[in-house]
């Protein structure tokens, strides 16, 4: 559409339209993903190079986070539990809330701050230094390259430190219950153990398949069509974060919504 | 007339409002070094681009080798992007990857079964040839603006293209790097018996290499042939003046 057409619109009508063309733009993106992961060549160096900094980028920050939040969440979930006489169910409340959302969510927001925004940006700047048109150019797939191996590699390790999370969040968890309570450590993970089902760790891996899924395409599309000049680069890297955040939260809600249809049957 | 390697007539491409080329008529020959002049902003970078089918012009005929390149498909526009080499204005080298690697990088994904050996003896055989051995370990950052165009030269010259299209490649280089990429291009030619277009706004750059020039003016050559032809016989004041701003300014 040409620029002075565009001008004669409405306000909010060329929101809209700005909305739905962007809407379907980011569908092409992912049913693009869709149709390439199959295709070789497999960039099978660069998925692996791709999962190990997924790793050590979040590693940190995600250790610290989970270990607080399972230490913090025992804290104050012990009063309350003690008004009825049942800190001894610390450890079954505790895993029921780590393993359910908590460990999920806290990997997925804080994946999506670190690394969302990291490949959103990485991905922008080889967009407006021309180094994606320069593969294009050199008769490779900068898309099977760059964005292909990317989402694989959020896809898989997202659930790998999800599961780092539970554990870090749960030591956390151990640390002040074994100081209050004198539990050994054996009881409090059979009781950990005991309190979650096959559909709670079920459910969990699939939705950190989500949302590594969500985090991976959602910074590849914001850096593949970031806008020319440095400001665009930011923009792609602020946006991705942005965006991951918001569907992660709303996947969360979708999810809860279907495994409490599950768990209800 | 000798074979025409790219046949260019009646392009027109235009950006929304902004039309940037309306109607360029061009030939390259087999073995020639076509120089295109032509202020910043005029459409240069646009009309290579074109060529090499990352963008898709509006209207008129852009055969490469003989192909219409916007009615390729993906495949067969891969098999002619082999052929040609592009260097990009910023160099555009993978920022990520050592040079070492961003050499490899077309290399390993189009030419299949090569050695180790073989890659590497084919990297430092380029890297020589553009006067950079001891780079090849690392990475763009480390590089200079000058460097970086070379190895963005040898980049794009490890898939033995036929075609090679220089955009700005002495664009803000000092006269002696200049002068030193000028030969390169030159050397390439010789030695890889390529046919080359150069975009420049320097003068300098299109005398040395260039075996015909070409300047673009709103959108159309509007003066074609060798330097002397085009400078010392323009009768239009633009292209006049472009010569005047150069020898005279600065
Ligand atoms: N992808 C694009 N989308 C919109 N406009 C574009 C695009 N590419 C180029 N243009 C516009 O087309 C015009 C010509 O651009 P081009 O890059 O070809 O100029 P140039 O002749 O190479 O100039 P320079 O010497 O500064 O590199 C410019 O006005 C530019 O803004
Ligand atoms: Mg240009």
């Amino acid at each position: 559409m040409s620029e002075k057409e565009d001008d004669r619109k409405p306000f909010l009508s060329k929101k809209f339209d700005k909305f739905f063309t962007g809407l379907a733009n980011a569908w092409s993106f992912v049913r693009r993903f869709f149709s390439e992961v199959f295709i070789p060549p497999y960039e099978f160096k660069e998925i692996i190079h791709q999962c190990y900094r997924i790793g050590v980028e979040s590693l940190p920050l995600i250790s610290l986070t989970g270990f607080i939040v399972g230490l913090v969440f025992t804290n104050q979930s012990r009063p309350s539990l003690s008004e009825f006489g049942a800190a001894s169910w610390l450890p079954s409340l505790i895993s029921i809330a780590v393993v359910r959302a908590m460990g999920p969510l806290v990997t997925a927001l804080i994946a999506a701050g670190k690394v969302g925004s990291s490949i959103g940006a990485e991905i922008g700047s080889m967009k407006v230094t021309e180094q994606i048109d320069a593969m294009e150019v050199s008769a490779t797939n900068p898309f099977n390259f760059l964005v292909v191996s990317r989402v694989l590699a959020t896809t898989l390790m997202i659930p790998l430190l999800v599961m780092y999370t539970d554990f870090v969040a749960l030591m956390g968890s151990f640390l002040s219950v074994n100081a209050n309570e004198m539990v050994s450590m054996s009881t409090f993970f059979v009781q950990v153990f005991e309190s979650i089902t096959f559909l709670d760790i079920f459910s969990s891996v699939m939705k950190s398949i989500l949302f590594g899924f969500t985090i991976g395409i959602v910074g590849c599309y914001k850096g593949y069509n970031s806008s020319k000049g440095t400001e665009g680069v930011g923009q792609a890297a602020n946006s991705a974060v942005v965006i991951s955040m918001f569907l992660i939260f709303i996947e969360e809600l979708l999810s809860l919504q279907i495994v409490n249809a599950i768990r209800g049957m | 007339m000798e074979e025409k390697v790219v046949e260019i007539k009646g392009l027109k491409k235009s950006f929304g409002d902004l039309k940037v080329l309306q109607g360029v008529d061009l030939d390259l020959h087999k073995g020639e070094n076509l120089v295109v002049l032509g202020k910043s902003g005029s459409g240069k970078s646009v009309l290579i681009k074109i060529m090499v089918g990352l963008l898709r012009q509006d209207a008129g005929m852009m055969k490469v080798l003989g192909q219409e390149v916007s009615t390729l498909n993906t495949k067969a526009l891969n098999a002619l992007r082999l052929k040609i080499g592009f260097s990009f204005q910023n160099s555009a080298l993978y920022d990520s990857m050592t040079v070492r690697e961003n050499m490899e990088f077309p290399l390993v994904r189009n030419v299949k079964n090569l050695t180790r050996g073989e890659i590497t003896k084919k990297i430092e055989g380029l890297l020589d040839s553009v006067g950079l051995p001891q780079s090849i370990n690392q990475m763009p950052s480390e590089l200079s603006g000058g460097q970086k165009k070379r190895i963005g030269v040898a980049r794009t010259l490890i898939l033995n293209p036929e075609i090679m299209l220089y955009d700005e490649p002495t664009a803000g280089l000092d006269p002696i790097t200049c002068s030193e990429i000028n030969n390169l291009i030159l050397e390439v030619k010789e030695r890889f018996n390529t046919s080359s277009i150069v975009i420049t706004h320097d003068l300098t750059c299109a005398k040395d290499t260039g075996d015909r020039m070409a300047v673009l003016l709103d959108g159309q050559f509007k003066a074609m042939g060798t330097f002397e032809e085009v400078f010392t016989h323009a009768d239009d004041q633009r292209v006049k003046s472009f010569y005047d701003y150069n020898f005279i300014h600065s």
